[in-house]
This record gives structure tokens, C-alpha cells and sequence, in this order.
């Protein structure tokens, strides 16, 4: 070994940022999705700030509509690829093992390479803005406006490539989760056991990896078209621009699902906590998450009910659609039915979760009018659309991502969140969001197509808009209310102990913030809400101290920082740069990544010398 | 559970919601959805109100029934752990069951209204056929041979068909208090078919993002007695208005001499001059209502405002980005020229 150490060494313990850059620990790989994915958040709201303001009166002209156009596709891309996706993502990393009963997840190193890609991925992406041009297509970039001849310029490179790289980072992070699920689970603890968020992860997972590599097709078939003449979307030529909308759908639906089922994960484990009881009907849960993830593929067309694919097709995907209202129906009044009965606790944590279920009521009954496809043909490509999207992604997904970070912060950092500027937080996030989106519904009832980057005044549409705008300056003030609380908590909050609201699972079990191996010795778990059982009554007790089986083995073994995996990422984020400029640059890329995933097979396990527990 | 002080609160509560959300919207409001002007539009806003009221009706229930929850359970002091249940299978079983019965009502009327609207009912019929270009709207009735562009003059109470293709992108066909929308797409066509039951002027808008200057491609149907409808094809028809006046006529030469007739056409029938490329057919210009895609109303001064600088009034046209009046610094307009092309363009009825 000696001989090729000098290439293979580890690094042993780096402290500061090279501990952060080597890291493969799930809770500091975690922590670097959740502040890179808050920055993205924070990015598109800023761009979604700058549309209100162009819209808040008629005929304004804060910005051209060239960078409007920019502004609408990159906010929708930011939001979903770069801010609710590895939030999620985030939870994914900092909860999983801790919830199961594991050390870290399966493949800790590459783990660190879904974190390192998802950052250049995102960069990759957002690189328009200084390179000339962001992708101005919106974020469903339909053919053929993304052609050379309507979108010359490298801003559907952007675009094509950069979800590209996210995809890659997307699929191995899933790959990663499905088979933590499956294999590290503490003794004892069956599927039917698992904590619904970990539920909701598992099928998030695997709608991730069989969604990203539809979308790929479309890229990449995108990509020939504009790089090298060919024709799949080109009509003048043979090709189909409706095939775009098939592809893109068929991912894009599944991808609305990635989107909100681990928010429903998050609010099925903050809702038990602080109503102090059990998930109502958590089988029926687990199943309607199942169900929603499967019908998930048979309802693309329902973006597409004006696009005259004719009576049989819309009636068919208008039931499929009207079907995902019952499993989502069943969810929510289990939600109810949890609390009901309840002893309920009205800290931050549960008010942005009861939040969410009113918002997700508004927004799936939305959901419900849209899939009534004669008057759909009506709504579509409104600001009616723009609401329900809305009330699904932010008053659905990112009032349980506030949830959860106001429930877990305290776990990951060991300081709580102050919960009166929590308490702001939330009723600025409610009265905010509801002020900016629930008047859509009228300017989509008034007419107004979205993506128009002004209007005139005699469409009666200028109040409702200057509404709308006060409302996404209030919800701007409500996520600085959050870091204000967020950065003072972290240095001065409460000290939160190892299980400040009386939870029901693993990860209370242990301190906050955890130590790196989590776990001392690995629980066995007795039934669902493992650690409630314990405190309560009928479970087992989760052992404190290490096993003496592995004290005799030499401690606990955890893996060893590695810096291969943000070679491999870098690499590749070469090579997609080179995809747009020059394929010589791809070639340095692609060798920098190969060489990389092979030092990473040879890598030793750990540092030469060994280490202690 | 309702006992009737309760069911009258109830009754109320939903009312109050209702009109709430109703006087949001303005139903005068020239797009607006809620004011159907033809049997298609009344269709889909039959179907809207529908689920509309069961929409609402759910959201007082369920949400009620939230909010009744967290105020009747928040914690008070003192109190224990609650009684742990798990679950009820009764329960579960209802709120499948009754969802899925309110689905399946819904479901009725809707693949009903869907095979509805997508199929023209037989009988006499007006074909005309659309083509959609970045961004404005040529229009082609195919049975007279008139040809014009952004406005389309229909007969009132007549079953009107209209075939959509693009020439460029995507867009989408929508006058919202007509019918609702029908994608249009490069390389294929498709179809929908509207009425009007009374006499007036529709506003209509591409719905579909296509480029920058979307939000400016816009347009009218306009609904005309039967009588009117034979006139006005007739206008149609006849060749373009000589020049009547020493302006005019100075602007019929800019015309000429400026190469706008290279892509406007200016003889009846003859969708574009086009080359190098399409543009609107102006021969009767002056007798529609509104220019530039329904975007202003005709008048000198928009004319004015239109030709001195397009690119300012929709942003990325072509007519800005190519034609030889904006592009070579020796062939720019003056501001007689201009004057003298307004005289001309509006002697074109």
C-alpha cells in the first residue's frame, strides 16, 4: 500500500473548510444541501420579487421583456431543481439515519458526490446570467421555441445541460436512499414499521430514478437538435414538437410528486409529535403514498388538455386525474384524524404543518377543478394555473420544509429556533402568501395568460396584480424574519437536549447534535415510534454505551473523508461545460472524472494509520 | 352532527365564501371566463360552477373541520398523554368512499362536455382557417377568399370551425368569453369551433408563451348580423381604396418605395406578399378596429406611435428587425413620411 499512498492517501480529520470539503458524514453533507438549497431559494424568490414588481401596475418597464422571459423560466428551474428538491434532499441526508437506526447512508462517498454535482450542476444552470443569457423558454421550454432559430445563444445549453448534471445528482442520491432504506434499518424495524417520512423518501426515490432518465432522453435528443442539425423536434423536417411535451410531462408530473411527498412525509412526523399521538391509519398513509407515487405516471396529459389530442385521450387522463384526489383526500383527513383527540402543542413546527394542510386543501381542490378537462381548456396558461401551482409548491411543500426545519434544527444544531420570532414568521408567511397568490385565481378568472411580462390597463386586471405584488414583498420580509431567526438562534438559542419536543422516533433518542457515528450502539426497534414506546411504556430500551462485541473489534468504525468525490463531480461539471463551448474541454473533463472514480474504487478504507473510535 | 342552528351557520358560512370569491372577479372585464357569450364557453362555465360550489363546499367542510380540531385539542395545562388511537377502518373506508362517489359524479358531465366541445355540431358551417405567426394572426376564409389579419368577423348564432397552424412556435387560439383555448403547432393543424349568440366584439390572446412580445399577440372576433357579414365580405373582396388625398397618395409611393408591399400584400385574397417574409395583409387596413394584434385601437395617433418606432410597441417584431425603413439609416422615415404613410394606411378600408 505503501507505495501508492502518495495518490491514495485519505485525508485524515481535516478541520474547518477542508472538513466540510472532504466530509462523507450524512448530518454535514446534510447541512451543506440545506444552505446551498435556502441561497438557490432565496435567489428565486428574489426573481420572482423582481416579476411582481414588473407586474404590480400596467405597463411598467422595470425590466424588458427579454429578461422577463429569462426571470419566469430561471424562477420556476430555481425553485423546483435548486430549492425544493435538495431541501428535500437536505431532510433526506440529515433524518434517514438517524430515523432507521444506521451510522450513515450506504455509500457515504457518494453521497458527497449527489452533494458536489447538485452545487456545479447549479451553477452550471444558473451561469446565464454572466454568460449571456439565461434560458428564456420557460421552464418547460416547449418546441420548437427552444431551436437555434428562436433561441439562439448558449441559454437552452444552460438549460439542457445543467438539469443534465442535476439529473445525474438526483439518481445517484436516490440510488443512495433506497438502498439505505432497505439495508440499514436497526434490527426490528420491518417496513411496516418505518417512520412515514422514511416511507415517503423510499417512493420519492423511486420516482426520481425512473423520472430523470426520461427527462434525459428529451434532453439530450434537445441537445442533437441544436448542436448537431438533427430533426426530433424540428416539424419542417418530420420531426414532432409534440413529442417534447410527451417526454417533458412524463417526467414533469412524477416530478410534481418528488416535489410534495416528502413534504407529506415531513408533516406526518411533526404531526404526531406535537398532537402527543399515534399517526392516524398510518398503513392507509403509507398506501395512499404508494398510490399517489404510481398514478403519478399515468396523468402527463393533463398538462397537455388543450393541445387537441382529442375527446378519448382528455376524458382518460381527466378521470386518472380526478382518481389522485382520493389517496390525497385520504392523507389529509388522517392528518385531521391525528390531531383529533390530540393534546396539541402550538409551537412553530405544527403551525406551519397545520398550515400546509389548509393551503394543500386550496391547492389540490384547484387541482381537482383543473382536471375537468372541457373547462380547463378555459384555465390553462392562466394565472388560475399559477395559483394552483402555487398553493401545491409553496403552501404545499415549502410550508412543510419551514416545518421541518423549525422540528429538526434543534436535532442538527442542538440550539432551538426561537419560537416567537417563529410565531412571526409564520403568520408573515400566511397572510403573505395567501395575499400574493389567492388573487391569481381571479386574474386567471379575469383572463390573464401567464408569462406576459405586462399587460394594458383597460383588461381590468391592476388591482388584483398590485395585490398580489404587496403580498410577495410581505413573503419577502417573512424569509428574512427566518434567517434574522435562524442566525441568532444558532449562536444564542435555547439549548434544545436530546429530545425537546417528546418525540416518537429514533433520532431523539440520541444528543444534539448528534456525535458522528449517531448511533453507540445500533437500537432494536420493538414497534413503530420506537423511542415513544420507550419512554412510554411497551418497547424495549435503546441501549447508551457501545456494544461490547464492537468495543472487542476496536471501536466503532466509521468511513473516512475523501476528497475523490468532489474530483469526480468537478470533472464532470467540466465536461458539461465543455458540451456547450468545446468538446476538447469535455475530454479533460471526462479523463478528470475517470481518474477520479478510479482512485475512488482503490481508495483504502481508511487512513493508513488507522484510527480510533 | 348538523343540528339546524348549525346547518343555518353552515349554510351561511358557504355563502359568505362564495361571494367572496365571486366578487374577486369581474365578470365585465373583456377576457373574463365567468361571462359566456356561446354555447361552448356556457359549457365550460356550467362545468366550472359545478365544481366550483363542490369545491367550496369541500373546503368549508374540511377546513372547518381543521380548524374546529386544532382549537377543540390544543394542549392545556395539566393534561396527559391523550388516548393513543391508531386508526378506524370504518372511517377510512368512508372518506374513500364519499370522495370517490362526489369524482364520479363530476366525471359525468365532464366526458360528456368533452366529446361536446371537441366535435362541431353538423349543419351549416364557417370555416376559417388560422395561421399563428410571432406575433399576430392571419386569418382565411376559405369558402369566399377574404383574407385579413387579427380580426375575424363572424355571423352571429353560426357554428364557426376554425383550423389552426403556425408558422413559427407554439401558440394557442383563445377568446375567453367564446371558448376556451386550442394549441397551435408548426407542421400540423388543429381545430375547435366556437358560436357567438349575440352581436359584439370579443377580445381574444395567444395563451401559449411564444417569444418575447407574447403578451402583445392579441386579437378580436368580431360577431356581425348576417347582413353585416354579407358586407363586410363583400368589402373584403373589392380591391384596395385608391389614395384620396396629396398625402395618401405621397404615402401609397413610401409604400412602393420603402419595400413594405415586399411582405405586406395589398391585393384582396393574397395572405402575404411575403418575401422574405410574412406579414400581415393590408388591403382593407383601415377599416379594422384595432392594429398591431389587437393591441390599440386604430387611430392616427397609434399609427403614428406604431411606425415611428415598433420595436417600442411590441418588442422583437420583425417588421422592426428587418424592414429596410428601421434597419438602413438612408431609407428611415421621416416624420412626413410617416404622416403621409398614416393617411395612406388609413385610406385602406
Amino acid at each position: 500500500m505503501a507505495s501508492i499512498a502518495g495518490v491514495f492517501r485519505r485525508p485524515t480529520h481535516p478541520a474547518g473548510v477542508w472538513g466540510w470539503i472532504t466530509t462523507v458524514d450524512h448530518k454535514k453533507i446534510g447541512a451543506l444541501y440545506g444552505v446551498t438549497a435556502f441561497f438557490f431559494f432565496m435567489v428565486g424568490g428574489l426573481e420572482a420579487l423582481v416579476m411582481r414588481i414588473q407586474l404590480a401596475r400596467a405597463g411598467q418597464d422595470v425590466v424588458s421583456p427579454e429578461v422577463f422571459s429569462q426571470l419566469f423560466t430561471m424562477h420556476a428551474l430555481t425553485m423546483i431543481f435548486l430549492g425544493v428538491m435538495p431541501l428535500s434532499a437536505a431532510f433526506f441526508n440529515l433524518i434517514v439515519p438517524l430515523m432507521i437506526g444506521a451510522r450513515d447512508v450506504a455509500f457515504p462517498r457518494l453521497n458527497a458526490f449527489s452533494y458536489w454535482l447538485f452545487l456545479f450542476g447549479a451553477i452550471v444552470l444558473q451561469s446565464g446570467w454572466l454568460l449571456g443569457g439565461s434560458p428564456n423558454t420557460g421552464w418547460f421550454a416547449y418546441a420548437p421555441l427552444t431551436s437555434n432559430s428562436f433561441s439562439p445563444g448558449n441559454g437552452m445549453e444552460f438549460y439542457i445541460v445543467g438539469l443534465g448534471v442535476l439529473g445525474i445528482s438526483s439518481v445517484a442520491a436516490a440510488l443512495n436512499f433506497i438502498v439505505t432504506i432497505i439495508n440499514m434499518r436497526a434490527p426490528g424495524m420491518t417496513l411496516m414499521r418505518m417512520p412515514v417520512f422514511i416511507w415517503m423518501t423510499l417512493i420519492t426515490s423511486f420516482l426520481l430514478i425512473t423520472a430523470f432518465p426520461v427527462i434525459t432522453v428529451g434532453l439530450i435528443e434537445l441537445y442533437f437538435d441544436r448542436t448537431f442539425g438533427m430533426n426530433f423536434f424540428n416539424a419542417a423536417a418530420g420531426g414532432d414538437v409534440v413529442l417534447w411535451q410527451h417526454l417533458f410531462w412524463f417526467f414533469g408530473h412524477p416530478e410534481v410528486y418528488i416535489l410534495i411527498l416528502p413534504a407529506m412525509g415531513i408533516v406526518s412526523e411533526v404531526l404526531p409529535t406535537f398532537s402527543r399521538k399515534p399517526l392516524f391509519g398510518y398503513e392507509v398513509v403509507v398506501l395512499s403514498g404508494i398510490i399517489i407515487g404510481f398514478m403519478g405516471w399515468a396523468v402527463w396529459s393533463h398538462h397537455m388538455f388543450t393541445v387537441g389530442l382529442g375527446p378519448i385521450a382528455n376524458s382518460v387522463f381527466a378521470l386518472t386525474t380526478m382518481f389522485i384526489a382520493i389517496p390525497t383526500g385520504v392523507k389529509i383527513f388522517n392528518w385531521i384524524a391525528t390531531m383529533w383527540g390530540g393534546s396539541i402543542s402550538f409551537k412553530t413546527p405544527l403551525l406551519f404543518s397545520v398550515g400546509f394542510i389548509a393551503m394543500f386543501i386550496i391547492g389540490g381542490l384547484s387541482g381537482v377543478m383543473h382536471s375537468i378537462a372541457p373547462s380547463d381548456a378555459q384555465q390553462q396558461d392562466t394565472y388560475f394555473v399559477v395559483a394552483h401551482i402555487h398553493y401545491v409548491l409553496f403552501g404545499g411543500s415549502l410550508f412543510a420544509i419551514f416545518s421541518g426545519i423549525y422540528y429538526w434544527f434543534p436535532k442538527a444544531t442542538g440550539r432551538m429556533l426561537d419560537d416567537r420570532i417563529g410565531q412571526v414568521n409564520f403568520w408573515l408567511t400566511m397572510i403573505g402568501f395567501n395575499l400574493a397568490f389567492f388573487p391569481m385565481h381571479f386574474l386567471g378568472l379575469d383572463g390573464m395568460p401567464r408569462r406576459q411580462y405586462t399587460y394594458s390597463s383597460d383588461m381590468g386586471w391592476d388591482i388584483w396584480n398590485f395585490v398580489s405584488t404587496i403580498g410577495g414583498l410581505i413573503l419577502g420580509v417573512a424569509v428574512l424574519v427566518f434567517l434574522f431567526n435562524f442566525f441568532l438562534s444558532l449562536r444564542k438559542g435555547e439549548i434544545a437536549g436530546n429530545d425537546p419536543w417528546d418525540g416518537r422516533t429514533l433520532e431523539w433518542s440520541i444528543s444534539s447534535p448528534p456525535p458522528e457515528y449517531n448511533f453507540a450502539t445500533i437500537p432494536t426497534v420493538h414497534g413503530r415510534d420506537a423511542f415513544w414506546e420507550e419512554k412510554y411504556g411497551h418497547g424495549g430500551k435503546v441501549p447508551a454505551g457501545v456494544s461490547p462485541e464492537e468495543g472487542h473489534q476496536g471501536g466503532i468504525h466509521m468511513p473516512s473523508p475523501s476528497y475523490l468525490p468532489l474530483i469526480a463531480s468537478l470533472g464532470l461539471s467540466i465536461a458539461a461545460y465543455g458540451l456547450i463551448y468545446s468538446f476538447a474541454v469535455s475530454v479533460v473533463g471526462a479523463v478528470i472524472a475517470l481518474a477520479a472514480i478510479y482512485g475512488w474504487a482503490l481508495e483504502p478504507a481508511a487512513e493508513p494509520a488507522g484510527r480510533e473510535s | 352532527m348538523f343540528n339546524r342552528p348549525h346547518l343555518a351557520v353552515f349554510v351561511a358560512l358557504l355563502a359568505l365564501f362564495g361571494a367572496l370569491l365571486i366578487v374577486g372577479c369581474n365578470p365585465d372585464n373583456p377576457q373574463s371566463i365567468l361571462d359566456a357569450k356561446g354555447p361552448v364557453a356556457q359549457r365550460q362555465l356550467d362545468l366550472y360552477w359545478i365544481i366550483f360550489w363542490m369545491a367550496l363546499f369541500v373546503f368549508v367542510v374540511v377546513g372547518g373541520g381543521l380548524l374546529y380540531t386544532v382549537i377543540r385539542f390544543r394542549r392545556r395545562p395539566g393534561q396527559g398523554i391523550p388516548a393513543q388511537v391508531h386508526g378506524n377502518t370504518k372511517l377510512e373506508i368512508g372518506w374513500t368512499v364519499v370522495p370517490a362517489i362526489m369524482l364520479a359524479v363530476i366525471a359525468v358531465p365532464t366526458v360528456i362536455s368533452q366529446f361536446y366541445i371537441s366535435n362541431a355540431p353538423s349543419g351549416d358551417q364557417l370555416q376559417i382557417n388560422v395561421t399563428a405567426h410571432q406575433w399576430w394572426w392571419e386569418v382565411q376564409y376559405p369558402d369566399s377568399g377574404v383574407v385579413t389579419a387579427n380580426e375575424l368577423h363572424v355571423p352571429v348564432g353560426m357554428t364557426v370551425s376554425v383550423e389552426l397552424t403556425s408558422a413559427d412556435v407554439l401558440h394557442s387560439f383563445w377568446v375567453p368569453k367564446l371558448a376556451g383555448k386550442m394549441d397551435i403547432f408548426p407542421g400540423k393543424t388543429t381545430s375547435m369551433w366556437f358560436r357567438a349568440d349575440e352581436v359584439g366584439e370579443y377580445f381574444g390572446q395567444c395563451a401559449e408563451f411564444c417569444g418575447e412580445s407574447h403578451a402583445w399577440m392579441r386579437f378580436r372576433v368580431i360577431t356581425d348580423t348576417p347582413e353585416d357579414f354579407e358586407a363586410w365580405t363583400a368589402s373584403q373582396l373589392a380591391q384596395a381604396a385608391k389614395p384620396a388625398t396629396p398625402e395618401a397618395t405621397a404615402g401609397a409611393g413610401l409604400f412602393l418605395s420603402k419595400a413594405c408591399i415586399q411582405c405586406h400584400s395589398t391585393t384582396p385574397g393574397v395572405p402575404t406578399a411575403g418575401f422574405p417574409y410574412p406579414a400581415p395583409n393590408l388591403t382593407h387596413f383601415g377599416g379594422r378596429t384595432t392594429m398591431a394584434a389587437g393591441i390599440m385601437e386604430m387611430n392616427a395617433a397609434n399609427l403614428r406611435e406604431w411606425l415611428s418606432d415598433p420595436n417600442e410597441v411590441k418588442p422583437g417584431n420583425i417588421m422592426a428587425k428587418e424592414a429596410r425603413a428601421y434597419t438602413d439609416p438612408a431609407s428611415a422615415l421621416s416624420s412626413d413620411d410617416i404622416d403621409n404613410l398614416v393617411a395612406y394606411l388609413q385610406g385602406l378600408r
